[in-house]
């Protein structure tokens, strides 16, 4: 019928739709004694320290889906805009849309205004949204970055709760990562010893935690611009490849091969009024 | 004031708190411990700021979920602003208080904070409103709030006096929120006190090694 085909453009925002669906599935699933694959959690350390001159973030590299290491090389610290960035912990999926979510929209502001966006809106836009969803979306950010009033950190719980801080460490690493900066972190700190600050954070957090590891990777924005060092540091636990694992052009023999000529029966060429 | 809420039926961060407001002689003092709490074992900040200002002479102080306290001030900031815009003169302190209060009763099922409201205007002067976790509103010469306060409901109800000078009214909540804060394992941190007058207000922070000691430490 022809109602199959009418176009249904999809509503703003996330889709709940599946939720029921999938509490009820869970259910058979588990009578039936196998488990629904449990959604790739970045069990994680990420650190942020407000310097002298900007903002330096930190994060750790490693993705778990329960006891497995999922990704070894996970980039946590994602663009919000030129001057903004955004660390994230907790489920993976939720943490990268959120912060699509909130770089398209700054974006679309910027082009019509002609300016980078101020940290404190990116923060309470991430902030609004989180609240309309009471938890359900499970990020924890730290967002930080540099605009004319200087350098700016803020917390973002999942539940729409904002803090701005000075420094802060958050995902499962926290604690660990959180001794190191209380003991190191003074006011207006030099850009090199905040690195070095946010490095000895994480690194405490990979070696302390089940759920971090891998590389560390930081990001130093500054008013000149942005240093996104990936990674910063790599792993000492990084396995050597003893073989070559690439293969000669004629490794695999081709058996049989058809060619079937794609014939142009009709070519018609719109030009656009691009003025 | 209403039992608070266990701080594990808390979703998030809460401000398992100690927060009060009291009237003195031409003004009103309005106070709060710093600390934030995840679950009652883990202090997610020690310093935070619970006095939030949502006009220029009322601040509120904020008890329960902190997600929700913020989320219902920003509302109530914006609402403010544009009823003091449209009347072209400064909000009444009972208006900031009705505001809050019909954004905690519209929304009880979903919300999970309290508020102290305190400020001054032209109308009737320094005055103290609390708005409850469900949505009452009353109207008291001084009132304490949070976990903390039900450790220092005999002390403010002996030590309270009308029409106190300002020095008095800061030594009185000073004393009352550090009691609170030593007996409280959800209240700690720093002393945040606004002053709030005629003339305007005044932020006060006592740190946690000027609090006043008493005979146990």
């Amino acid at each position: 019928m022809a109602l199959s085909y009418i176009l249904e453009t999809p509503c703003p925002g996330f889709n709940f739709e599946n939720s029921t669906r999938n509490t009820v599935l869970d259910g058979l699933l588990s009578g039936g004694k196998s488990k629904t694959p449990s959604p790739l959690k970045t069990g994680t350390t990420i650190a942020g320290v407000v310097c002298e001159g900007g903002v330096v973030l930190g994060a750790d590299t490693r993705a778990t889906s329960s006891e497995v290491v999922a990704d070894k090389m996970c980039a946590k610290i994602h663009y919000i805009a030129p001057n903004i960035y955004c660390c994230g912990a907790g489920t993976a999926a939720d943490t990268e849309k959120t912060t699509e979510l909130l770089a398209s929209n700054l974006s679309i502001f910027s082009l019509n205004s002609g300016r980078n966006p101020r940290v404190v809106m990116a923060a309470q836009i991430v902030q609004d949204m989180l609240f309309r969803y009471h938890g359900q979306i499970g990020a924890n950010l730290i967002l930080g970055g540099v605009d004319c009033a200087g350098g700016h950190l803020y917390t973002i719980g999942p539940y729409g709760d904002m803090d701005k801080v000075p420094y802060l460490a958050m995902g499962s690493g926290d604690l660990a990562a959180m001794a190191i900066l209380e003991d190191g972190f003074k006011p207006n700190m030099e850009l090199e010893s905040a690195k070095k600050l946010v490095r000895d954070a994480i690194h405490s957090g990979i070696m302390s935690d089940l759920g971090s590891g891998n590389n560390v990777d930081i990001c130093v924005i500054t008013r000149q611009g942005v240093d996104y060092i990936r990674p910063y540091e790599e792993s000492v636990y990084k396995d050597k490849r003893y073989r070559r694992y690439k293969y000669k052009a004629g490794t695999s023999a081709v058996l049989t091969e058809r060619v079937i000529p794609l014939e142009v029966v009709e070519e018609t060429v719109q030009s656009m009024d691009t003025a | 004031m209403e039992r608070h809420t266990t701080d594990s039926r808390v979703k998030g961060v809460s401000t398992g708190t100690t927060i009060l407001a009291v009237k003195f002689r031409g003004g009103v003092l309005i106070g709060s411990d710093s600390r934030a709490s995840i679950g009652g074992s883990y202090v997610a900040s020690r310093v935070i700021n619970k006095l939030i200002q949502v006009h220029d002479r009322i601040f509120c102080c904020i008890a329960g979920s902190l997600a929700d306290a913020q989320a219902v001030t920003r509302a109530a900031k914006f609402q403010l602003s544009f009823h003091s815009v449209q009347m072209d003169s400064p909000p009444l302190v009972k208006a900031a208080a009705s505001v809050l209060r019909e954004l905690c009763y519209s929304n009880k099922e979903e919300l999970q904070a309290g508020f102290i409201t305190a400020g001054w205007d032209k109308k009737k002067g320094p005055q103290v409103y609390t708005v409850s976790l469900g949505g009452m509103l009353l109207s008291l010469p001084f009132t304490i709030g949070g976990s903390g306060s039900t450790y220092i409901y005999g002390y403010v109800d002996a030590k309270y006096k009308a029409d106190m000078s300002r020095e008095e009214c800061l030594q009185f909540a000073t004393n009352a929120l550090a009691l609170a804060m030593g007996r409280d394992n959800v209240s700690g941190g720093i002393i945040h006190l606004v002053v709030i007058t005629e003339e305007g207000a005044e932020h006060i922070v006592i740190p946690g090694d000027k609090l006043p000691k008493f005979h146990d430490q």
